[in-house]
C-alpha cells in the first residue's frame, strides 16, 4: 500500500496554494443557494463542509450535517462538461476590413484549470467526451488546449445516491485511469491519495506528503466499496441492451415514456457526454462584423432533426428514442465506448421524474 | 413564399414605423434601451414614427412596421388596416401583439366581469373601453397579416436588434423554438422545480429570456409563449402532482400569453 499517500484535511491549502502557484486556478464543488456545483476555489474553507445532497428521480436537496467531511455529498449538480466543451462561446470572428475583404479570426480561449473533486463517473464523461473531440478525423482546437491545461484531482465515491447506476453499466465508483490525483476521503482526517500521472507525482513530492497508513489505506477502499454496495439500480449487461434497444424499436413503451416526456431537453444538457451544438452568427448593429458562437443543442429540440426541409424527429417518441438508442447503442459503432457514464443526472434533472434505467428495463425486458 | 425571396428587394435604406397599441411600452423601451445600437442603427434606416422615441407620422410608407400591443377598440382596427396598407412588412413584438397579452384575460369574462375588473385596475371611473365596442382583446394577426414575430413579454433589446438586422440582411429573423429548461441548463441554473419545488412553466415555454426568473429562483410564468413542441398534458400532470389544484393550474396558463394556441387545450 506504499503508493498510497496521504493529505490531512489541514492541508487541503497546500495543494491549492501550490496549484495557483503553478499557474493553475482551482475550481471544486462548493455550496450556494441549495446546490453543489463547480466554482472557483480559493481556500479549503470554502468547500462544502458538512454537505449532504439528496437525490432521487425530479428531485435534489441539499442538507448541512455535523459530519467532518468535505465531499460528504455524492455529485455536484453539472458535470466538468461545461469546462470543456462550454454551453456557449464564440468560436470565429470575421470583420470586413478597408480593403473589402473578409477578416476571419479564431478565437481560441483556455484557462488553466485545476479541478478538486471529480467523481469517477464524470472523469469517465471526460474520457468519452475526449473520443469525441480529440483523436478523431476532428479535433476541436479549444477542447484540447482546455484538456492539456487541466489537471485533474479525482474524488472517489464513499456514498451513492439513489440515482447512480454505474455499477450497472459494469464500472465502479472508484477511479481507475485518466486523472492525475485520485483521493478517498476519511471523516474527520483527510485523504488517501493515488498518484496517476507524472504531473501528479510532482505535487505530491512538493507538499512532501507521508505515505498513507495500510490502515488508512485499507478504510478508503472499504468506503468506495460502500458506495458501490449502495446503488440499487440494475441493467441487463451492456452488450445485451445496445442489441435489445435496436431490436426494439417500435416497442410500445416509447410510446408511454413520449406522453410523460416534455421533451424539454434537460437530460441531454446536464448528460457529462452529450456533445451535440448548434452553431449561431450573431452580427452587429451596422452589419460589419459578426460573432460566430457555438452553443448546446439537444436531440430532443424539434429543429435538431431539421434536414433538406424535413423534420425526421417530429414526433417526441422519435426523439427519446434517438436519444436512448444512441447513448446505449449506437454510441459504440461511433466512439468505441460506452455513451453513459451512469451518473444519474438525467433522472434527478428530469422535472417529470422519468429514469432512463426504468425505461432501458421495460424495453430489454 | 420562402423568406428569402419575401425579403429580396427590400429598399437599401428602409423606412420603419413602430406602433403601439394596448400595452405597456416595454417592448418599445427595449428597443430604446440599447440607445448607442438605435443610434447605429439610424444610420441605415430611417425611423419616420416612433412616438415613444419622438418622430410622428403613423401612416407613412414603410417597409417596416414594428407593432406593439394588442387590439382592444373598433378605432384600433382601422388604425391597424391603415398600417397594413402602408407597410411592405409587419413585425409583431412582445406578448400583446403575438397572442392580446395579458389584457386578453377579459376575453374570458362577461361584460358585468369586465366592469368590476375596470374597477379594481382604474380607481376612478374611465372610458377606457366605452360599450360598443371590442369585447375582447385580440392579436394583431386576428385583424391582418403578420410577417414577423418576436415573442417576449417584454421582448430584450438583442432580440429585436438581431430581428431588425436579419432582415436587413434579407434574411427571416431566427426564431426561439426550445424550452427554457435549455437556458437554464446553458446558464448553469440549478432547476427550481426539482431543486426547489416551484411550479415552473419552462419546460413548455420558448426560451428567449436567458431564463431570467429561474435564475432568481422563480418558476417560468410564460412570458414568451409556447416552445415549437409543449407537451401540455405532461407539464399539467407535473405541476397536479406538485399540488396545484384544477384552477391554479388553469391560472398558470391563462396569464401573460393566454391566446397562445400553443398553451390550450390537452
Amino acid at each position: 500500500m506504499s503508493h498510497y499517500y496521504f493529505l490531512p484535511h489541514q492541508r487541503i491549502d497546500d495543494m491549492l496554494d501550490a496549484l495557483k502557484s503553478d499557474g493553475y486556478n482551482c475550481v471544486a464543488p462548493r455550496h450556494h443557494d441549495g446546490a453543489i456545483n463547480y466554482d472557483t476555489l480559493n481556500k479549503a474553507s470554502e468547500l462544502p463542509w458538512g454537505f449532504h445532497d439528496e437525490q432521487a428521480p425530479g428531485h435534489y436537496a441539499v442538507k448541512k450535517t455535523d459530519h467532518q467531511h468535505a465531499f460528504g455529498f455524492v455529485l455536484p449538480t453539472t458535470s466538468v462538461k461545461p469546462m470543456l466543451f462550454k454551453a456557449k462561446e464564440n468560436v470565429w470572428k470575421v470583420a470586413r476590413n478597408e480593403a473589402g475583404k473578409l477578416a476571419f479570426e479564431p478565437i481560441v480561449e483556455f484557462d488553466k484549470i485545476a479541478v478538486f473533486g471529480v467523481r469517477p463517473c464524470d472523469l469517465r464523461g471526460i474520457e468519452i467526451q475526449d473520443r469525441v473531440f480529440m483523436g478523431n478525423s476532428y479535433n476541436d482546437v479549444r477542447y484540447v488546449k482546455r484538456r492539456e491545461n487541466q489537471f485533474l484531482i479525482a474524488m472517489n465515491c464513499t456514498k451513492s445516491h439513489s440515482n447512480c447506476f454505474c455499477t450497472a453499466l459494469g464500472d465502479s465508483p472508484q477511479a481507475d485511469k485518466g486523472f492525475d490525483l485520485a483521493m478517498t476521503e476519511l471523516d474527520g482526517e483527510g485523504f488517501v491519495v493515488e498518484i496517476g500521472s507524472e504531473k501528479g507525482r510532482k505535487l505530491i513530492d512538493q507538499l512532501n506528503l507521508v505515505a498513507s497508513s495500510g490502515g488508512q489505506a485499507q478504510k478508503a477502499l472499504a468506503r468506495i466499496e460502500y458506495a458501490a454496495d449502495g446503488q440499487r439500480k440494475t441493467l441487463p449487461p451492456i452488450k445485451e441492451v445496445e442489441a435489445k434497444l435496436m431490436a426494439n424499436l417500435e416497442h410500445p413503451q416509447w410510446d408511454d415514456v413520449a406522453s410523460r416526456c416534455l421533451s424539454c431537453g434537460s437530460c441531454t444538457q446536464v448528460c457529462p457526454t452529450c456533445f451535440c451544438h448548434t452553431e449561431r452568427d450573431e452580427p452587429n448593429v451596422l452589419g460589419t462584423e459578426t460573432n460566430h458562437t457555438r452553443e448546446w443543442d439537444s436531440c430532443f429540440s424539434i429543429d435538431h432533426s431539421y434536414t433538406h426541409g424535413d423534420t425526421y424527429r417530429a414526433e417526441p417518441k422519435y426523439r427519446y428514442r434517438q436519444w436512448l438508442t444512441h447513448k446505449f447503442s449506437t454510441w459504440r459503432e461511433q466512439f468505441r465506448t460506452k455513451g453513459c457514464v451512469g451518473c444519474g443526472r438525467c433522472v434527478t434533472w428530469c422535472p417529470v421524474k422519468i429514469d432512463v434505467v426504468d425505461e432501458i428495463n421495460a424495453i430489454c425486458k | 413564399m420562402s423568406a428569402h425571396d419575401k425579403l429580396f428587394g427590400l429598399a437599401a435604406r428602409p423606412k420603419v414605423a413602430v406602433h403601439k397599441f394596448s400595452s405597456c411600452d416595454g417592448c418599445q423601451l427595449a428597443f430604446i434601451n440599447d440607445a448607442v445600437s438605435l443610434l447605429e442603427l439610424s444610420t441605415l434606416v430611417d425611423v419616420v414614427h416612433f412616438a415613444e422615441a419622438g418622430p410622428l407620422d403613423e401612416f407613412a410608407e414603410v417597409e417596416l412596421a414594428i407593432i406593439e400591443g394588442s387590439v382592444n377598440t373598433k378605432h384600433d382596427i382601422h388604425r391597424l388596416e391603415m398600417i397594413r396598407e402602408k407597410a411592405k412588412y409587419i413585425i409583431c413584438i412582445g406578448a400583446c401583439a403575438i397572442t392580446g397579452g395579458i389584457q386578453a384575460l377579459r376575453n374570458y369574462t362577461d361584460a358585468k366581469g369586465l366592469l368590476e375588473w375596470q374597477h379594481d385596475v382604474y380607481p376612478q371611473d374611465t372610458d377606457v373601453i366605452i360599450e360598443q365596442d371590442l369585447s375582447t382583446a385580440k392579436p394583431i394577426s386576428a385583424y391582418v397579416p403578420v410577417d414577423f414575430e418576436i415573442p417576449g413579454c417584454p421582448i430584450t433589446s438583442v432580440q429585436i436588434l438581431h430581428a431588425v438586422r436579419s432582415i436587413l440582411f434579407g434574411v427571416e429573423p431566427e426564431k426561439n423554438v426550445d424550452s427554457v429548461c435549455v437556458s437554464c441548463k446553458h446558464a448553469g441554473v440549478s432547476c427550481v422545480t426539482v431543486a426547489k419545488g416551484e411550479p415552473c412553466l419552462g419546460p413548455v415555454t420558448a426560451n428567449g429570456c436567458e431564463a431570467l426568473c429561474p435564475s432568481l429562483g422563480r418558476g417560468c410564468y410564460g412570458c414568451y409563449g409556447a416552445s415549437k413542441y409543449a407537451n401540455l398534458s405532461a407539464m399539467k400532470n407535473q405541476l397536479r402532482e406538485m399540488g396545484l389544484t384544477e384552477q391554479q393550474i388553469t391560472h398558470k396558463f391563462q396569464y401573460i400569453n393566454s391566446q397562445d394556441a400553443g398553451l390550450q387545450g390537452e
